[in-house]
């Protein structure tokens, strides 16, 4: 029996579940997938939204705001990549500058700072590649990129350093109600839980209907990207959006935590909640449009393109709430932008919710600081030269676009809720993340995982069962 | 420590370039490599094809690197394994020409080499799927045609098992080979230009022995298979190279290979502020090889991506020979000797009659064209040498090739080897407590076989090598496997393990 289950580990649950750590209960984690961040949460824009777009009096607005705000300190308590860059919302030629107007308006109701508009003149001195057509733009300062990958596994590992269980490669199928609580049946096994937080993504509709009646539906909308060669590193320093039309927010174009240039989303409205796949007219509608709002942006860079699914609830806002017809069963629902923002503030509502419905003491034990890996890409001289001393691993360089080390990806293994596939240890330590795309390095580190774990390397999976990245010794059918 | 020459790579240009300042009398050298061993991309490329130019034989990658390998020990010319140069500079102190290097390995940590010379010589790296864009699912399967040569000769393990092949690169072409000797089914090699970029020789002897289907004007429009590859659809492509509608057709597939061509690595390069040429992605250069003027020289795949290591190493040597020149102040820059171009391109053309046959015997893939006469004697044109003319006359009546494969190999000290080589596999990676105690499986040794054996064959010699089990040591040329499948042909290592 456990006080609290939470059906997902993306960012959502793992905020959630690193927030509850803190009080006396127990928790457990559920997820289907092999790791944390394997849905919506690995493959989004990593945006830090300032808060100016969502509507006033929204709960996307208020949490925006707020998630924003907490996020540089939780980045340093936690030990994840966050870079305050700035935005820009960039109106060109011949457009409506009056929803510029619009837009910061809005964004000084929702409670942003420091916003203004910066005429063509200082625009090229804030952003000198941008785009010669762009006549004005929307400055906001409190704009940051994150590393999606790291919050996430942060805050699950984190919450895990603090007694939170986590169950992976276990899919809900189905939830009862009992005397106490609810019974989640699982792919694997049965749990007794009081209380259940749905955090379940675009499948969070399907988790919400086990329970109740109350209408929901996520609609999947997916959102695809380019990301180029960090030889591209530099060319735009603040996060560059466009001036939002009646189809959508259309293509951003902005660095990413680690100095990549990255280009998209699309918006397309699906019905197949597993359509991660990327498309032709997607691909082709990301680069055309994304070099729209910056001088050049050269296609033969791309190094990988991939696609995220928004969970959007049809109602348009997230949905945090106690279901009406189902106690102590909590919907944290429609999570899609700003979700990633948001996350640390709809952690602490969804603990106010519990804590209403069923007050808990705090730990005095609990540990809210975490160390990340040393990445050694980014260490000095003398700081290699330590950590070489501490651990010769460290001067094995495995992944060479990326210099990363096997120092680095052991820890990425053993460490709290490790690695367990090549895809886990690409996002916790970014081996196989740069232009080669691991095409050197993916042998050595399904070698290492294989070591680490006492397996052989034919059980060494990308991420999912099925997704086994060899096929046997040679000569043997 | 202080240098005359540092070499930046250990692989073919790295060794050439070394072998070529040592002999031009400069014996202080390093040489930086950071894989455990000497050799470089050559060690994953056991097929045959090399050095035909340079030792006027047949040898394979590893052979080849053991040659220069064998003489750099020789000549007791000093390198550094499992060391990678993080950062190249010139000196800050203006009276002094030295670069600086910055190295990092496990056992010393990070340490500093001044070097009066540096050569780059750090080689390529391939093209990935993301270049490409291919739209699709992005699930296990898909790989880069070198990193399946590295799991299939290296580690002795299939990538999988239904392949497609993006692209018809040499490396691709090799693959092809490899993998259906191997047991996998390659269902096809998908090529977007009207043309094949590969050597001649190798859609001869890797595509066409086989009966594998070459798709010209053909790409990938989708990837298929969230977890791992379940397909692909491939479409025709019009002159524009976008893909032609009504043209689809899906192939069911594990696996995807890509063999979308090479680009230089020429990151540290970058640091020294070099220019990099749009066109061969290698930096720019002088006559003598020199990036900048002042000592630096770059060769091989790091300058422009080769045709063939021949012509590597031929560059290699102009390298060290101009750096000792440099060092010894005596370097003419307008009349060094340097870069070492690519022959032109023989592209494979489809359509061609079938008394049209590739010479395969040299590099250079002469077009023959071979008539039958009415006395059943054949004419042979279109050969610049002899060798042509005894080729055509042996594809036409008896038609030979060389094979080149693996074998597993096992370190002794963990018993004595027994039983058959499956067993061996099972027993060393599962250890399974009922089977004979065999040693250790440790990977594979290169082997080939010492003379040509008929085509027809190639797949039961393969095959006859399953049952090989060796342990180590191995020196090259030490016999694997007697009289392979009776025709009367030895197989031979073609790389050395020590224990």
């Amino acid at each position: 029996m456990t006080d609290v289950i939470i059906i997902g580990a993306g960012i959502t649950g793992s905020c959630i579940a690193r927030e509850l750590s803190r009080q006396k209960r127990k928790i457990l984690v559920l997820e289907k997938a092999s790791d944390v961040c394997e849905g919506t949460s690995k493959a989004n824009s990593g945006i830090i939204h300032g808060g100016y777009d969502a509507k006033p009096g929204t709960l996307k607005a208020r949490l925006n705001v707020m998630g924003s705000m907490m996020m540089e300190d939780l980045s340093r308590e936690l030990d994840f990549p966050y870079i305050r860059n700035g935005s820009l919302v960039l109106a060109p030629e011949g457009s409506d500058m009056g929803r510029l107007d619009e837009l910061l308006e809005r964004g000084i109701k929702n409670g942003v700072k420091g916003l203004r508009i910066v005429d063509r003149e200082e625009l090229k001195y804030l952003e000198p590649n941008v785009n010669d057509r762009i006549e004005a733009a929307l400055y906001v300062p409190s704009g940051a990129i994150a590393d999606p990958f790291l919050m996430t596994v942060a805050m699950a590992e984190n919450a895990a350093v603090n007694g939170v269980d986590f169950s992976f490669g276990e899919e809900v199928i189905d939830i009862e109600r009992t005397d106490s609580g609810y019974r989640v049946i699982t792919t694997d096994s049965v749990y007794e839980s009081g209380y259940v937080i749905n955090a379940a993504g675009v499948y969070a509709d399907k988790i919400h209907g086990m329970v109740s009646k109350d209408p929901m539906e996520i609609v999947p909308v997916r959102g695809q990207y380019c990301l180029f060669d960090n030889e591209l590193s530099g060319l735009v320093k603040h996060t560059l959006f466009k001036l939002p039309t009646e189809k959508g927010k259309g293509i951003l174009v902005t660095p990413t935590a680690h100095g990549n240039i990255m280009a998209g989303p699309t918006a397309e409205t699906l019905e197949d909640k597993e359509a991660v796949n990327t498309t032709a007219e997607g691909i082709a509608t990301v680069l055309k449009e994304g070099a729209l709002s910056v001088k050049e942006l050269p296609e033969r860079k791309v190094i990988t393109s991939f696609s995220g699914l928004r969970a959007h609830e049809v109602s348009g806002d997230f949905i945090i709430r106690e279901a009406s017809d189902a106690r102590g069963f909590i919907d944290v629902a429609g999570i899609e932008s700003p979700g990633l923002s948001a996350a640390p503030a709809i952690a602490e509502y969804v603990s106010d919710i519990l804590n209403k419905l069923e007050p808990s003491e705090y730990r005095t034990d609990h540990i809210s600081k975490r160390e990340g890996i040393p990445v050694m890409s980014k260490a000095s001289y003398e700081e290699r030269q330590r950590l070489i001393k501490e651990d010769p691993l460290f001067g094995n360089v495995i992944c060479r676009c990326e210099f990363v080390t096997e120092g680095e990806i052991v820890r990425a293994i053993n460490r709290p809720l490790g690695a367990t596939t090549l895809d886990g240890v690409k996002r916790r330590v970014r081996a196989g993340m740069g232009r080669c795309q691991g095409g050197f390095c993916s042998p050595r580190v399904v070698e290492i995982l294989a070591r680490e774990l006492s397996k052989d390397p034919g059980e060494i999976r990308k991420n999912d069962p099925g997704s086994e990245l060899l096929a046997g010794y040679n000569k043997k059918i | 420590m202080k240098k005359d020459i540092v070499i930046i790579g250990g692989g073919p240009a790295g060794l050439a370039a070394a072998l070529s300042a040592y002999e031009n009398g400069i014996e202080n050298i390093m040489i930086t490599e950071r894989d455990m061993r000497l050799g470089g991309i050559l060690n994953q490329c056991i097929h045959n094809g090399f050095g035909l130019h340079t030792f006027r034989e047949e040898l394979t990658g590893p052979e080849y690197a053991h040659r220069y390998i064998q003489r750099i020990r020789d000549e007791r010319i000093p390198y550094m394994l499992n060391s990678m140069v993080t950062d190249i500079r010139y000196s800050p102190d203006p009276g002094k020409t030295d670069k600086i290097l910055t190295v990092m390995n496990k056992e010393k940590g990070m340490f500093e080499i001044e070097a009066s010379a540096v050569i780059l010589a750090m080689g390529c790296r391939e093209r990935p799927r993301g270049a490409m864009n291919t739209p699709g699912f992005r699930g296990a399967g898909i790989y880069s045609a070198g990193t399946a040569q590295l799991y299939v000769n290296i580690e002795g393990r299939m990538p999988g098992r239904r392949v497609v092949i993006v692209g018809s690169g040499d490396i691709g072409l090799i693959m092809a080979r490899r993998m259906t000797l191997e047991g996998a089914k390659v269902e096809a090699v998908v090529e977007i230009m009207p043309y094949s970029g590969g050597l001649k020789r190798n859609i001869v002897q890797c595509l066409n022995d086989f009966g594998i289907p070459l798709m010209l004007g053909h790409t990938v429009i989708d990837i298929h298979g969230k977890n791992r590859v379940s397909g692909v659809t491939v479409a025709a492509v019009d002159k524009d190279l976008k893909p032609v509608k009504g043209s689809e057709r899906y192939i069911e597939c594990d696996t995807l290979l890509y063999s979308v061509g090479l680009i230089p690595e020429n990151e540290l390069t970058r640091k020294l502020g070099a220019v990099i040429d749009k066109k061969t992605n290698g930096p720019v250069v002088n006559k003598a090889l020199e990036i900048d003027g002042k000592g630096v020289f770059a060769c091989g795949n790091v300058l422009h991506v080769h045709d063939i290591v021949d012509r590597v190493s031929k560059e290699a040597v102009n390298a060290g020979r101009n750096a000792a020149l440099y060092l010894r102040g005596e370097l003419d820059r307008e009349n060094a000797e340097g870069f070492i171009e690519s022959a032109e391109k023989n592209v494979y053309r489809p359509g061609e009659s079938d008394d049209k046959l590739t010479c395969i015997k040299c590099p250079n893939g002469c077009e023959l064209t071979v008539r039958r006469m009415e006395d059943s004697t054949l004419e042979v044109t279109g050969n610049k040498c002899p060798k042509g003319l005894a080729y055509a006359k042996e594809e036409f009546t008896h038609p030979v090739r060389t094979l080149t494969s693996t074998v597993p190999l096992y370190d002794p000290s963990e018993g004595i080897s027994v039983g058959t080589s499956e067993e061996a596999y099972e027993g060393a990676t599962a250890g399974v407590s009922d089977r004979v105690p065999v040693g250790e499986y440790v990977g594979t040794l290169s082997v080939k076989s010492r003379e040509e054996i008929p085509k027809e064959l190639l797949k039961d010699c393969a095959d006859a090598l399953r049952d090989v089990r060796i342990t180590a040591p191995v020196s090259v040329g030490d016999v694997v496997l007697e009289n392979v499948a009776g025709t009367g042909v030895d197989i031979v290592a073609t790389s050395e393990k020590t224990l």
